[in-house]
């Protein structure tokens, strides 16, 4: 494999960012080969170059970022030099791309099978029964059932996985040497992303395409790369192969992000169980049912029959793929939306019927953490107001509500002096543990956190995760926590109930669910978790 | 890796100021152009009494349907005659052009800004009741769509023959066509804002839902309300002078740019005057409103701010 020429040579490659952003380069001066037949992983957290890298490469760059210096080998080729012309014909026949969100890198008004059809129209001779044959055959490579059916479908009528599938098939129709994803498998479920995973490894190990992965997730890593290569601030940090770098590595930095990425098997936390039941539900149900003038009502079962009880000084974490009703169960116990059916007991006040005046008193008891930093406050106000403001509607004087903001920002180590500070002024990762802050402002018996560390940096999240424990074990806090991360829950949780549409199949104590599930449908979720067989070891930064 | 140290360095780093929406504004060319070309108008306005004008109702038969700069004898009311070039000519009824189109600006400004400020106002308040409160949300938008459908020159035309002509009638008549539209942008900001996590995050800390809203909810729809209540005001000036040019709007006792191509409407093919200049600057009105609306688009609009 190694002493074949390699499809894809990056050298000393520089792109410079725009005048005025936070540095000079994107990348800077870093090179790699992608060999025949392997998969080289760019890996690094947000902000790292990845992507500005896969888009030189494909040509696909914004016009405020230019190439300074190196260059990129394709073939032999030197793509930066080439005209849009040749780039075009470079594209799909020699190198392909597949995004992120597959929704929107397909067009929704035209079939499936007429996307793939006008790769092979504008690059190849052929008449329109062999291009139909040709797609006929790519698709059912690619694994999609009916392929006949799925020619003629729209993307709005396949799932997520499918459409990916699709995206891969009009990626590989021309069989490329070189295949670039793009965090091909972020917006996916766990256990679609394991499918299409290896389908990818397949895929280009029967063809001996070269990919180029990028992800953020190390649990893919794990599962699919040849080699890896490290990217921190448009640097090349360390490059070498997988077991090398994850079990091995030589820099700081590669070995902070591996020892963050938390680990799938559950600590034994020795939680006591005699505390006093904060929440409880039973039989909590939510039911959608659009009201339609001229056709039956649709009815949607977010949640059905949910059980549920934490106790003080406890983490019960509810995992589950999208659309499992999870989020659902911990906007109804906030109550952001009305439960339809069942019970909701904090303490021992029923709130899922309460009115929303008799609920407002309530109000203060149960405080949620949303999953986007950057839209969970209020852009035009002041952290400081952002923080003050529940206290303040329960009518506490604004000096002790500031004073009180002051002593949580040190609580959620923020500087005290930063609350007249606006929102967009920090960092993703900051604006979380404001959040915290915020809801703690409240002092209340149960902390809501939905996905509250999904959208952060694997380092960035371990720090929240261990602040968030940190502070529930100080206030003997009970905390409800969402998250589709297996390996977060693994962590964080003391009793994990797995969801799936709408129902809770799986509820018990974290060890007892990671160790031993019993459900069908936990099993094949821990199946699919991405780098499962993987011991990510803690290394002590030096 | 927690470290108990206050993370203060990424916080002064990033330390921009929010950009007030009025310094963004002013920065933008085409605000800028547009704004200057209103500002002279508005002072023609307030200063149309000293700016070379006689009386514009004044009536003079012997000076009737005069060619630009041609100079008459003015007869004034104590007998004296004085000498006076007519800029713009005059009108069949021997009245000053010049001084007619200028106090013309007075009614179409008051028009613009008095449209526009009762349609945002009106329109607001139904526009947050409506995405705020879903139940009623289905009734008042069925009543909006019901207004929408009637033309806002028909019902002129009817409020008219019921009460009479007048400034209020025609504000009345221009206001209530804009209303949905209005209603129809708060509606949906107020419906996207609501979803927003932070609203949610409010709720949570038992936030009042008339402070959520005055204080979560209302500031997102200043920019988006600042762009549209511009391209009201100048909807509302070219329909003030159809409606006077049609004889329904403004009576004709007070000159507007509408009323004055109106009554040079029978003459125009020898004496084009009477509707070049009024037209002029009704023209040169809605132009400057539309490109600083276009202009405050484009630096208020969330989807532009990007750029910026």
């Amino acid at each position: 494999m190694a002493d074949k020429k390699p499809v894809l040579e990056v050298r000393n490659l520089s792109v410079a960012l725009p005048t005025g952003a936070d540095r000079i380069h994107a990348v800077e001066k870093v090179s790699f080969t992608v060999n025949p037949g392997e998969i080289v992983c760019l890996v690094g957290e947000s902000g790292s170059g990845k992507s500005v890298i896969a888009f030189t490469v494909m040509g696909l760059l914004a016009k405020a970022l230019k190439p300074t210096s190196g260059e990129i080998l394709l073939e032999g080729e030197n793509v930066l030099a080439a005209d849009e012309t040749r780039l075009r014909e470079l594209r799909c026949t020699r190198m392909s791309m597949i995004f992120q969100e597959p929704m929107t890198a397909l067009n929704p008004v035209m079939t499936c099978g007429l996307q793939i059809d006008e790769v092979l129209e504008t690059h190849t001779k052929l008449d329109a029964a062999e291009r139909k044959a040709k797609i006929i055959a790519i698709l059912s490579r690619v694994k999609l059932p009916e392929p006949e059916r799925v020619y003629a479908s729209y993307p709005h009528q396949l799932s997520g996985g499918q459409r990916q599938r699709i995206m891969i098939a009009m990626a590989l129709v021309l069989d490329p040497v070189l295949l670039i994803a793009d965090e091909p498998t972020t917006a996916l479920d766990v256990t679609t992303q394991a499918e299409i995973l290896k389908l990818i490894a397949e895929l280009q190990e029967g063809q001996g395409t070269g990919v180029l992965f990028i992800t953020h997730d190390f649990g893919v890593v794990a599962e699919i790369a040849h080699r890896v290569a490290v990217l921190r601030w448009g640097e090349l940090v360390e490059m070498g192969p997988t077991e090398q770098i994850l079990a091995r590595p030589q820099q700081p930095y590669t070995k902070m992000l591996i020892s963050s990425v938390p680990s799938i098997h559950p600590v034994h936390r020795g939680v006591r169980k005699d505390g006093i039941t904060v929440l409880r539900t039973e039989k909590l149900g939510k039911t959608y049912s659009g009201n339609a003038f001229f056709q039956k009502a649709r009815v949607v079962k977010a949640a059905v029959d949910v059980d549920l009880d934490i106790r003080r000084g406890e983490t019960l974490g509810i995992v589950g793929e999208s659309g499992s009703g999870k989020s659902t169960v911990a906007r109804c116990i906030a109550r952001l939306i009305d439960p339809t059916e069942g019970k909701v007991f904090l303490g021992d006040t029923e709130i899922a019927t309460m009115t929303a005046g008799k609920l407002r008193p309530h109000r203060r008891r149960v405080q949620i953490v949303f999953q986007d930093p950057y839209r969970s406050m209020n852009p035009r106000i002041t952290i400081g107001e952002s923080i003050i403001e529940g206290p303040m509607n329960f009518g506490l004087k604004r000096e002790e509500a500031l004073a009180r903001a002051r002593k949580l920002m040190e609580t959620v180590r923020l500087d005290p002096n930063s609350l007249d500070r606006y929102p967009h002024q920090f960092s993703g990762g900051q604006r979380q543990r404001i959040c915290i802050a915020r809801a703690l402002a409240m002092e209340p018996e149960l902390l809501i956190a939905d996905e509250a560390v999904s959208a952060l940096d694997v380092s960035v999240q371990k720090q929240v995760l261990e602040l968030l424990d940190e502070i529930r074990q100080r206030l003997n806090l009970a905390v409800l926590f969402i998250t589709h991360d297996l390996r977060v829950a693994a962590q964080i949780c003391d009793y994990v109930a797995v969801m799936s549409k709408g129902r809770v199949v799986e509820y018990g104590s974290a060890e007892q669910v990671f160790g031993a599930p019993r459900d069908d449908y936990t099993k094949a979720l821990f199946a699919a978790a991405p780098g499962r067989h993987w011991e990510f070891g803690k290394f002590a930064a030096a | 890796m927690i470290e108990d140290v206050v993370d203060s360095a990424a916080i002064a780093s990033a330390s921009t100021k929010r950009r007030s929406l009025w310094a963004l504004a002013i920065r933008n060319s085409s605000v800028i152009v547009g704004g200057v070309i209103l500002l002279i108008m508005l002072a023609i306005a307030i200063l149309a009494p000293v700016l070379g004008t006689v009386d514009p109702t004044r009536i003079d038969p012997a000076a009737r349907n005069k060619k630009p700069g041609t100079e008459i004898t003015f007869r004034l009311d104590d007998g004296t005659t004085v000498k006076r070039v007519v800029l713009m000519g005059t009108d069949s009824l021997g009245r000053d052009v010049y001084s007619r189109v200028i106090y013309g600006t007075r009614v179409s400004l008051a028009i613009g800004v008095a449209v526009s400020t009762i349609a945002v106002a009106i329109g607001l308040v139904i526009g947050l009741i409506s995405g705020y409160i879903r139940w009623l949300d289905g009734i008042i938008m069925r009543i909006m769509d019901g207004l929408m459908a009637i033309p806002g020159i028909l019902l002129a035309i009817a409020l008219v023959s019921i009460w009479r002509a007048g400034l209020i009638t025609v504000i009345f008549a221009i206001v209530v066509p804009d209303v949905p539209r209005v209603v129809r942008l708060v509606r949906s900001v107020v419906l996207s804002v609501r979803e927003e996590p932070y609203v949610e995050g409010a709720i949570s800390v038992g936030t009042p839902t008339w402070t959520l809203m005055f204080r979560h909810i209302l500031p997102n729809t200043v920019a988006p309300l600042i762009v549209q209540g511009t391209f009201i005001a100048a909807a509302a000036i070219l329909v003030e002078a159809i409606l006077s040019f049609l004889g329904i709007g403004i009576p004709p006792e007070i000159p507007t740019w509408g009323n004055i191509m109106a009554e040079g409407r029978t003459l125009f093919r020898v004496f084009p005057h009477n509707i070049l200049y009024p037209g002029i600057f009704l023209a040169f009105t809605v132009l400057a409103i539309n490109i600083m609306g276009d202009g405050l688009r484009d630096t208020l609009d969330p989807k532009m701010s990007k750029k910026v």
